[in-house]
């Protein structure tokens, strides 16, 4: 992202270079998080100056699965829940690209659940960013596996009574190597984390509290984007290292952010390179992906 | 909001109260306040969030018909980018302004 302007203010802003500039306006609601999001996923690549052409993008479905569609990388929007198996594929073919999942909680952590806690699992090498707005947006505000109890939904009118995943516990009870959570508001921090996430071998998992403006925060009469926003910046507690068993997220109550997890573990790739070069000796060679 | 008189620093002829070693040497940096007015969908995070309240909404609507941010006291932004970083419209962004070298000898 330049900083010089030179063209007239009102035209060109730093993150049009990241942006597919024909598909702004993007769709997202007024005082939603999400735009928000990708501006600290840009600024982290940005940091980092990894070249873009090393980095792809993948998103499932929902309101956050747009963002592949308007960030100016090498991007895929796929099928409801199918971001990770994707991934994972671009990711084993070329091993040296950056592979960054960014779609949101129903999307990863409940039509993708399966995939989720098995490429942590394994430790495949890509990076998670869930975007948690606590309900499936896009379809009309139906109860997600994230929904905090007695929070309503369309599809529960009278408040959840289902009990949520707890996603850092979820992530790394799974395997993942890195895992953290932050806001919408905490930009700054989460842009931090993006880059370090970016830059962990293995599977890295970073979840965004965002506001939803539309459907979870007038359904559960809360305010606006807006005032959720000042709600996390009221009622956030910052605890690096907490243990991931306490962080399950109340209607309405205080939320813990953090990093918590930081570890190193073979990924996919080591850990078959190591044991076949065991098993097969000189005649095994490391696999290092086969895209030409 | 905070009162934004407490983080206004000492104009001329007012002194702190303790001069800070490097005050000389480190300067506070300035910035240019871009808006891309009908971009903005009015959502307030930057206005809300700038720590120097340079911004606040407008009277008039975009072509969109929010009201968006005008920057009143863009005189105190010390080009932080915050409101850049949370704007969700790629509506709002700061460039560093160069300080024109103050022509006192820092007072010592
Ligand atoms: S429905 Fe909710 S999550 Fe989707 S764009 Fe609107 S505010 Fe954002
Ligand atoms: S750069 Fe910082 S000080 Fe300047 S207007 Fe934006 S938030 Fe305020
Ligand atoms: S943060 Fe962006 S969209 Fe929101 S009011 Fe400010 S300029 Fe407008």
């Amino acid at each position: 992202m330049k900083r010089e302007v030179a063209a007239p203010a009102t035209e060109a802003h730093p993150m049009d270079e990241l942006l597919r500039m024909d598909r702004i306006p993007h769709i997202w609601c007024p005082t939603c998080g999400l735009g928000t999001v990708v501006t600290a996923f840009a600024s982290a690549v940005d940091k980092l100056e990894i070249p873009l052409d090393d980095l792809a993008v993948v998103s499932g479905i929902g309101c956050t699965g747009r963002v592949a569609g308007y960030i100016k990388v090498d991007s895929f929007h796929t099928t409801h829940g199918r971001a990770i198996p994707f991934a994972t594929g671009l990711h084993l073919t070329n091993p040296k690209l950056k592979v960054v999942v960014i779609s949101g909680d129903g999307d990863l952590i409940s039509i993708g659940g399966n995939h989720f806690i098995h490429a942590a699992r394994r430790n495949v090498d890509i990076t998670v960013i869930c975007v948690n707005n606590f309900i499936y947006a896009m379809t009309g505000g139906q109860v997600a596996p994230t929904t905090p109890l007695r929070a309503n939904a369309s599809t529960m009118p009278y408040g959840n009574f289902e009990r949520p995943f707890n996603i850092p516990y979820l992530a790394e009870s799974s395997g993942a190597v890195y895992v953290a959570r932050w806001t919408a508001l905490h930009v700054r921090r989460l842009t931090k984390a993006i880059a370090e996430a970016l830059q962990k071998p293995g599977f890295s998992v970073v979840e965004v509290i965002s506001p939803c403006s539309t459907l979870y925060s007038r359904r559960n009469r809360i305010g606006t984007g807006l005032d959720l926003m000042k709600f996390y910046h009221d009622n956030c507690e910052i605890k690096h290292g907490a243990d991931t068993r306490e962080l399950d997220i109340g209607f309405q109550e205080e939320i813990t952010v953090g990093k918590f997890i930081d570890t190193e573990r073979p990924t996919y790739v080591e850990s078959m390179n190591t044991w076949y070069a065991e098993v097969f000796g000189d005649q095994y060679e490391p696999y290092e992906g086969s895209a030409k | 909001m905070a009162d934004s008189s407490r983080r206004t620093p000492p104009g001329p002829g007012q002194k702190y109260w303790r001069r800070p070693l490097d005050a000389d040497r480190i300067k506070v940096p300035h910035g240019e306040i871009h808006i891309l007015v009908n971009r903005c969908k009015g959502c307030q995070f930057c206005v809300e969030y700038c720590p120097r309240d340079v911004l606040e909404m407008s009277e008039s609507f975009n072509v969109k018909g929010y009201h968006y941010p005008e920057a009143v006291n863009e005189g105190e932004c010390v080009n932080c980018q915050l409101c850049e970083m949370l704007c969700p419209e790629f509506a709002i962004f700061c460039v560093e302004v160069e300080e024109e070298v103050a022509d006192d000898d820092g007072g010592s």
